[in-house]
C-alpha cells in the first residue's frame, strides 16, 4: 500500500494535494454556525449533479414531450418521484444555503482584502447559479415554466436598439418554443454546470491560497509556529471534516423532512401553475418567479417606466445582482468583523436584511399601489446600503481588533 | 544553437502578431455556433403570413390565431364599443398612436384598424410579454364602473382599451402591436403582410 501511494506520488500529487487543501490547511480554530453553510454548499452541488443525471436519463427536452416525461418521471420511473423531488428541492436548497453563506461574509468580512477574488469568483458563481436555475426551471415545460421565461427572456429585448433581435437571438424564434427548451436544456445539463465547477474549484483554490477568515476577522498567519503553522490555526481535516459532517446531518434531516413532507413547499419550491402544460396563447392569472428570483423581481416592478421604455427596471435589477462585485471596494471600515464594528454598520446591515427579505415578500405578492410604493422604499434602501457604505463604513465608531483570535 | 543575441522586439512582434491572428481565428470560429441560435428556417417559416375568416366571428368576439408562435386577436367590435373609444383618450399614454412602431400606418387611426369594426393585434403585453386576457364587460366591478372594455393584463395589472391602447399608470410603456395585415376580400384577412399604402 505504502509503495502503491509512493508510485502515485512520483506520478501524481495525491499526497501533497491531500496535504495542501485538507489534512495540513490550516483554519482558524474559532469558526462558528455561519461556517458550514460553504460545505453545505458542496453538498447541495453534489445533490443536484447526481439527481440531475438521472433525470436526463428520462426527461425529453422537445416541446411536445417535455411536461408528459416530467410527469412520466414522477408516476411512472421507479423513485422517480424521490429523484426529482430531490433535485427541485436542491435548487431552492442551494441559494438558502448560498444567500446564508454570502450574509456570513458581510458579518465578518470576508470579502475584504486579501480575499477580494474569493469574493468575485463567488458573485460569478451566484450568477451562474441563477443562470442554472433559470435554464432549469424551463424544461418542465409547465404554464410558471414558459411564461417566467417568456418574461425574464424579455427583459434583454428591452435594451435599446438592440434588445428585440437579441431577445429573438436567446430564444431561437420570434417567443419562447421547442427551439428555446432545447437549448435552455443544453445550457442547464452541460454548459453551466461546466461554468460552476471551474468557478467553484478557483473559488476553493483561491480561499486556501490566501486562507479562511473567521468571526473576528484578524489574519491567523500573523502569527505562526517554528514550523511556519499559525498559532490560531487547525487542521481542516480532521477537524473541521468532523465539525461539517454535523452540519451535513443537521441538514439532511431538514432536506430530507421537505422532500418527504412538503416537496411543494406550499407552491414555494414548486408552483401550482406548473403543474398545469405550457399554454402559448393563455397565461395564468397571476405570474411570480420561483422565491429566490423574488427580490430581484420586486425591484423590477417597483421601478416605473421611464421614456416610454421599461429599460430602467430591467438596469436597476441588474445593478442590483451586479452591485455585490464592488462590495470590497465600498467598505472603508479599518476592521472587518461586525464583532469590533459600530453601530453605523450594524444597522445599515439590519436594514439591508429587512430590505432583500421584504422584497422578497413583495416580488411574491401581486403588485397593488401600496405594496408597489413598499418595494420602492425597500430598493432605495437596498441600494443604499451599498452606496452610502463608503460614508458609513468610514466614519463608523469601532471597537479595537484582538491580536489573536478569540475562542477558548 | 546560434550565439547571437535575442532581439527582443522581434519576439514582441512575432507574439503581437500570432496572437492577434489566433484572436481573429478564435472569433472566426466562433460566429457559426452564434449564428447557430438564431431562428431556424423552420421557425422562420412557421412566420409565415396566416389567414383568417372573419365571417365567423359574432359581434363583440375575439378570435386568437397564431402567426410567429404569436397570439394575434381579431376582434369583431360592435358599435357600442366603437363609441366608447374617443371618450377616454385623456386617460392614454398614447392616444393618437404617435409609437409609429406600435402599428402599420395604415392603422395609425382612432381605432388603430383598417376597418373600424374589425381590429386585428398581437397579444403580447409590450411589458414583460404576457398575453392580457380579453375584459369586454364595460363597467366589471374589478377594474372600475369606467372600465370602456378592453384588456388587462394579470401578470402586471396593465391596462388596454378596445383599440389595445395603454392606459397611463401601467406597467406597459406603449399600445399593443397592431401587425401587418390586409384584406383578401370584403371577409378574409391574411395577417403578417403589409396591405399596399393607401
Amino acid at each position: 500500500m505504502q509503495r502503491l501511494l509512493a508510485w502515485v506520488d512520483a506520478r501524481f500529487p495525491l499526497t501533497a494535494t491531500w496535504k495542501a487543501h485538507l489534512s495540513e490547511y490550516y483554519a482558524p480554530k474559532n469558526f462558528n454556525f455561519w461556517y458550514y453553510f460553504g460545505s453545505l454548499a458542496l453538498l447541495v452541488l453534489v445533490i443536484q449533479i447526481v439527481t440531475g443525471i438521472f433525470l436526463t436519463m428520462h426527461y425529453k427536452p422537445d416541446a411536445n414531450l417535455a411536461f408528459a416525461s416530467v410527469e412520466y418521471i414522477m408516476r411512472d420511473v421507479p423513485y422517480g418521484w424521490l429523484i426529482r423531488y430531490a433535485h427541485s428541492t436542491g435548487a431552492s436548497a442551494f441559494f438558502i444555503v448560498v444567500y446564508l453563506h454570502m450574509f456570513r461574509a458581510l458579518l465578518y468580512g470576508s470579502h475584504r482584502k486579501p480575499r477580494e477574488l474569493i469574493w468575485i469568483l463567488g458573485v460569478l458563481i451566484y450568477l451562474a447559479l441563477m443562470a442554472e436555475a433559470f435554464f432549469g426551471y424551463l424544461l418542465p415545460w409547465g404554464q410558471m415554466s414558459y411564461w417566467g421565461a417568456q418574461v425574464i427572456v424579455n427583459l434583454f429585448a428591452t435594451i435599446p436598439i438592440i434588445g428585440e433581435d437579441l431577445s429573438i437571438w436567446i430564444r431561437g424564434d420570434y417567443v419562447v418554443s421547442d427551439a428555446t427548451l432545447n437549448r435552455f436544456f443544453a445550457f442547464h445539463v452541460i454548459a453551466l454546470p461546466l461554468v460552476l465547477l471551474g468557478l467553484i474549484a478557483a473559488h476553493i483554490v483561491a480561499l486556501h491560497e490566501v486562507g479562511s477568515n473567521n468571526p473576528d476577522g484578524v489574519e491567523i498567519k500573523k502569527h505562526k509556529d517554528e514550523q511556519g503553522r499559525p498559532l490560531d490555526g487547525i487542521p481542516f481535516h480532521p477537524y473541521y471534516t468532523v465539525k461539517d459532517i454535523l452540519g451535513v446531518v443537521v441538514f439532511l434531516i431538514v432536506f430530507t423532512a421537505i422532500l418527504f413532507f412538503a416537496p411543494e413547499m406550499g407552491g414555494y419550491f414548486l408552483e401550482a401553475n406548473n403543474f398545469i402544460p405550457a399554454d402559448p396563447l393563455k397565461t395564468p392569472e397571476h405570474i411570480a418567479p420561483v422565491w429566490y428570483f423574488t427580490p430581484y423581481y420586486a425591484i423590477l416592478r417597483a421601478v416605473p417606466p421611464m421614456f416610454g421604455s421599461q429599460f430602467p427596471g430591467v438596469l436597476a435589477m441588474g445593478i442590483a445582482v451586479l452591485i455585490f462585485f464592488l462590495l470590497p471596494w465600498l467598505d472603508r471600515s479599518p476592521v472587518k468583523s461586525i464583532r469590533y464594528r459600530g453601530p453605523k454598520y450594524k444597522i445599515a446591515l439590519t436594514l439591508f436584511v429587512i430590505a432583500f427579505i421584504g422584497l422578497g415578500i413583495l416580488g411574491i405578492l401581486p403588485a397593488t399601489e401600496l405594496y408597489t410604493w413598499i418595494a420602492r422604499v425597500l430598493t432605495v434602501v437596498y441600494f443604499a446600503f451599498f452606496l452610502l457604505m463608503p460614508w458609513y463604513t468610514k466614519n463608523d465608531s469601532h471597537k479595537p481588533e484582538p491580536e489573536r483570535v478569540t475562542a477558548k | 544553437m546560434s550565439d547571437m543575441a535575442v532581439d527582443n522586439s522581434k519576439r514582441r512582434f512575432l507574439v503581437a502578431v500570432s496572437s492577434t491572428v489566433g484572436g481573429v481565428a478564435a472569433v472566426g470560429a466562433a460566429l457559426p455556433f452564434v449564428f447557430s441560435m438564431s431562428p431556424s428556417a423552420r421557425a422562420l417559416a412557421a412566420g409565415a403570413p396566416v389567414e383568417v375568416d372573419l365571417s365567423k366571428i359574432e359581434p363583440g368576439m375575439k378570435v386568437d390565431v397564431e402567426w410567429r408562435g404569436k397570439p394575434v386577436w381579431v376582434v369583431h367590435r360592435t358599435p357600442e364599443m366603437l363609441a366608447l373609444l374617443p371618450k377616454h383618450d385623456d386617460k392614454l399614454s398614447d392616444p393618437k398612436s404617435e409609437n409609429t412602431a406600435q402599428q402599420p400606418k395604415y392603422c395609425q387611426n382612432p381605432t388603430r384598424s383598417i376597418k373600424p369594426e374589425y381590429f386585428v393585434v398581437i397579444g403580447i403585453c409590450t411589458h414583460l410579454g404576457c398575453s392580457p386576457t380579453y375584459r369586454a364587460d364595460i363597467g366589471a366591478a374589478d377594474l372600475g364602473a369606467d372600465w370602456p372594455g378592453g384588456w388587462f393584463c394579470p401578470c402586471h395589472g396593465s391596462r388596454f382599451d378596445m383599440a389595445a391602447r395603454v392606459f397611463k399608470g401601467s406597467p406597459a410603456p406603449t399600445n399593443l402591436v397592431v401587425p401587418p395585415h390586409k384584406y383578401l376580400s370584403e371577409t378574409k384577412v391574411l395577417i403578417g403582410e403589409d396591405q399596399a399604402s393607401a
